[in-house]
């Protein structure tokens, strides 16, 4: 068990006759994900390591039930696919690419609020749930079976965290990256709300960075939580006023900063780890492992 | 990307939002030529960045002459790193009143939020700290746009006498704000002049995901940043003396803190994304050592889609040209193969962030 995802969800891939689709297609089969099908317009008709092809997510909706997508398509046409997902009535909508306009996504989400669709991402590596399934592009061999939850704004710094946390004999529950742009789909409350409520998850580390106030606006849930949370913040040594790599990462209006994150997450009494394997040391202090 | 004072205004005269007559020049002279033509001016340093009037990059001349010399002072300063090499010359405006309108994403809302105020012509950060009852907020929906009765409670909000005026004005500003892709489209001051409102000040922010849509100058050719974007990559310049290159901005970002808290300064950020392949890992050494006050450098990569033998074999092909020492982490796809290749070459390998982080300080500091 998991949250999100498992064994039997049903995945369409948009975008998976790109390189990074393909290629990305190709490790979730082996990671053992159910995926039924894909979309590249024009492309209808081929198969993809065996997974049939449609012109239109709406022919691929019709005839493989999807019950969730992931995208790969360039960051010009993602919008559209994320339209396309969400006129489908696809629940779960994982979006991978990476510079999507900021405008372009803000009508995405308004129209996503009278839809029954959940976005994650996008810029984001998507989910991970050990021994069920993984939508996404994280690394295939660095998960483990077991309780700790993991949400993260962050790409390959969660998989350092996850290769920890498993060399350590620390399993995942799941790992979700819900993506480093300033305008996502899924914030960080709402995947700790699914955290708290999965029986398989025990505690949680949540992995944030400079832009924004997504952490401190966490901070109230995380009181409320039985379980316990642990969080890191990364970007301390960042300056202002400069984008540092994520779109979203960037202190520009106040409240930003690492320091004043790490700040208000300590006085709100929430433990912050000073670097992954600190982290995962006060996990297991928490724990008693 | 920031566009100058001088373009934004240039848009906002095509969308007839009310500016004040001028031009930019590069020449002092011509800024005297301006002030022959348009009585008192202002004469204002054309830098990407805010703070320009603290820096004494906006002074005023009555006559032709002082504008010269004026503008001659300006073009020779330098504010926050950036050189001043063009001057915006204006009519000056004298205003009765000054207020501020502002356009940006509410990142939490995941809406546009427009922000007007009474106070206007100063730091608003400064107002939303002390005094944020001062600002006027409103969400709009991105999906319709901004509605007639939206943009006249802002303009009441401002100025009840005026507010037909500021209300034309605030639906102009939005459809800037969403035709050119802005993450920031901002008037401050917005001023009163005569009975009439102007733009007396023009900052526009454009998305930098949005600009295969629109056409604007490049301004960054020639720099790291913008070799580096050409590749794919996203480069920060700092202030230390260890180069850094990860691949993904969270990983850098973590790799730049364990290095401060180990004692080290990092020099830059050099974020060769995931997925970075060998000609991106190449041009990153290449970048990243050239810069004279860097002492060693850190490479720090987490393969996913990145093979690490892929970037072994890009290392090994640039290292001969690298002058100071180099500490290389490498873990994820490929590790085993990609440690093998670098253990043969003289080139200091580490197996956790951490290490890596000590280990290129210790290495800086004998250099």
């Amino acid at each position: 068990m998991g949250i999100l995802i498992d064994k039997n969800t049903r995945v369409l891939v948009q975008g998976i006759t790109g390189h990074e689709g393909s290629l990305q297609t190709e490790q979730m089969l082996k990671f053992g994900t159910n995926i039924v099908g894909g979309v590249t317009p024009g492309k209808g008709g081929i198969e993809v390591y065996g997974v049939p092809v449609f012109d239109s997510a709406a022919e691929a909706i019709d005839e493989v039930k999807p019950g969730a997508s992931v995208i790969f398509v360039p960051p010009r046409f993602a919008a559209d696919a994320m339209f396309e997902a969400i006129d489908g009535g696809i629940g779960l909508i994982v979006c991978i690419t990476e510079g999507i306009p900021v405008h372009d996504m803000m009508r995405v989400c308004a129209y996503l609020e009278n839809s029954r669709s959940r976005i994650i991402g996008p810029n984001c590596p998507g989910i991970t749930v050990p021994g069920e399934s993984k939508i996404g592009i994280m690394p295939n061999k660095i998960h483990r079976k077991g309780d700790i939850g993991i949400v993260s704004r962050s790409g390959t710094l969660t998989y350092e965290i996850i290769d920890i946390l498993s060399k350590g004999g620390l399993g995942q529950s799941a790992s979700v990256g819900i993506g480093g742009d300033p305008i996502i789909g899924t914030s960080f409350v709402e995947m700790l709300e699914l955290f708290e409520k999965d029986p398989a998850t025990r505690a949680v580390i949540l992995v944030g960075e400079i832009g924004g106030t997504a952490e401190q606006d966490s901070i109230d849930f995380i009181k409320r939580m039985s379980k316990p949370v642990v969080a890191y913040v990364v970007g301390v040594s960042a300056p202002s006023g400069k984008t540092m790599g994520h779109a979203g990462a960037i202190v520009s209006m106040g409240g930003g900063t690492a320091l004043e994150k790490i700040q208000a997450l300590e006085n709100a009494g929430i433990t912050v780890g000073r670097s992954p394997e600190d982290v995962v040391k006060r996990v297991k202090n928490i724990l008693e492992i | 990307m920031m566009l100058y004072e001088h373009a934004s205004k240039e848009i906002f005269a095509r969308y007839s939002i009310p500016v004040p007559a001028g031009n930019p020049v590069t020449d002092a002279d011509e800024a005297g030529v301006m002030a022959e033509r348009l009585g008192s001016v202002v004469i204002k340093a054309q830098v990407a960045t805010g703070g320009r009037g603290k820096a004494g990059g906006i002074l005023t001349a009555s006559t032709p002459q002082e504008a010269v010399q004026k503008a001659r002072r300006i073009l020779g300063m330098s504010i926050k790193g950036l050189p001043v090499k063009k001057v915006l010359v204006e009519e000056y405006r004298k205003p009765d009143r000054e207020m501020y309108l502002g356009i940006t994403i509410d990142r939490k809302a995941r809406r546009p939020i427009i922000m007007a105020s009474t106070e206007g012509g100063i730091d608003i950060e400064e107002i939303a700290r002390n005094s944020p009852e001062k600002i006027f907020r409103m969400h709009i929906n991105p999906l319709t746009g901004i509605h007639d009765y939206q943009s006249r409670r802002i303009a009441y909000s401002l100025d009840r006498r005026n507010s037909g005026q500021i209300s034309d004005l605030i639906k102009k500003l939005y459809r800037i704000f969403s035709d050119y892709d802005c993450t920031l489209a901002e008037i401050n001051p917005l001023a009163l002049t005569d009975s009439v409102i102007v733009a007396l000040d023009a900052k526009m922010d454009i998305d930098d995901n949005a600009l295969f849509r629109h056409e604007f100058p490049e301004e960054e050719e020639g720099t790291l940043s913008g070799i580096a974007k050409k590749y794919g990559m996203s480069y920060v310049e700092l202030e230390g003396d260890i180069g850094c290159i990860v691949n993904g901005a969270g990983l850098a970002m973590a790799t730049l803190d364990m290095i401060k808290q180990n004692g080290g300064e990092p020099a830059d950020f050099m974020d060769v994304r995931a997925g970075a392949n060998e000609e991106q890992i190449k041009t990153a050494l290449r970048l990243v050592s050239s810069r004279k006050n860097v002492k060693a450098v850190i490479i720090n990569i987490f393969g996913g889609l990145t093979k690490c033998d892929e970037m072994a074999r890009g290392i090994i092909d640039v290292s001969p040209e690298i002058r100071v020492p180099l500490v290389v982490r490498l873990a994820g796809t490929n590790e085993e193969e990609g440690r093998k290749m670098l253990e043969r070459l003289n080139i200091t390998l580490a197996s956790s962030t951490e290490e890596a982080a000590r280990k290129v300080i210790e290495l800086g500091h004998t250099y």
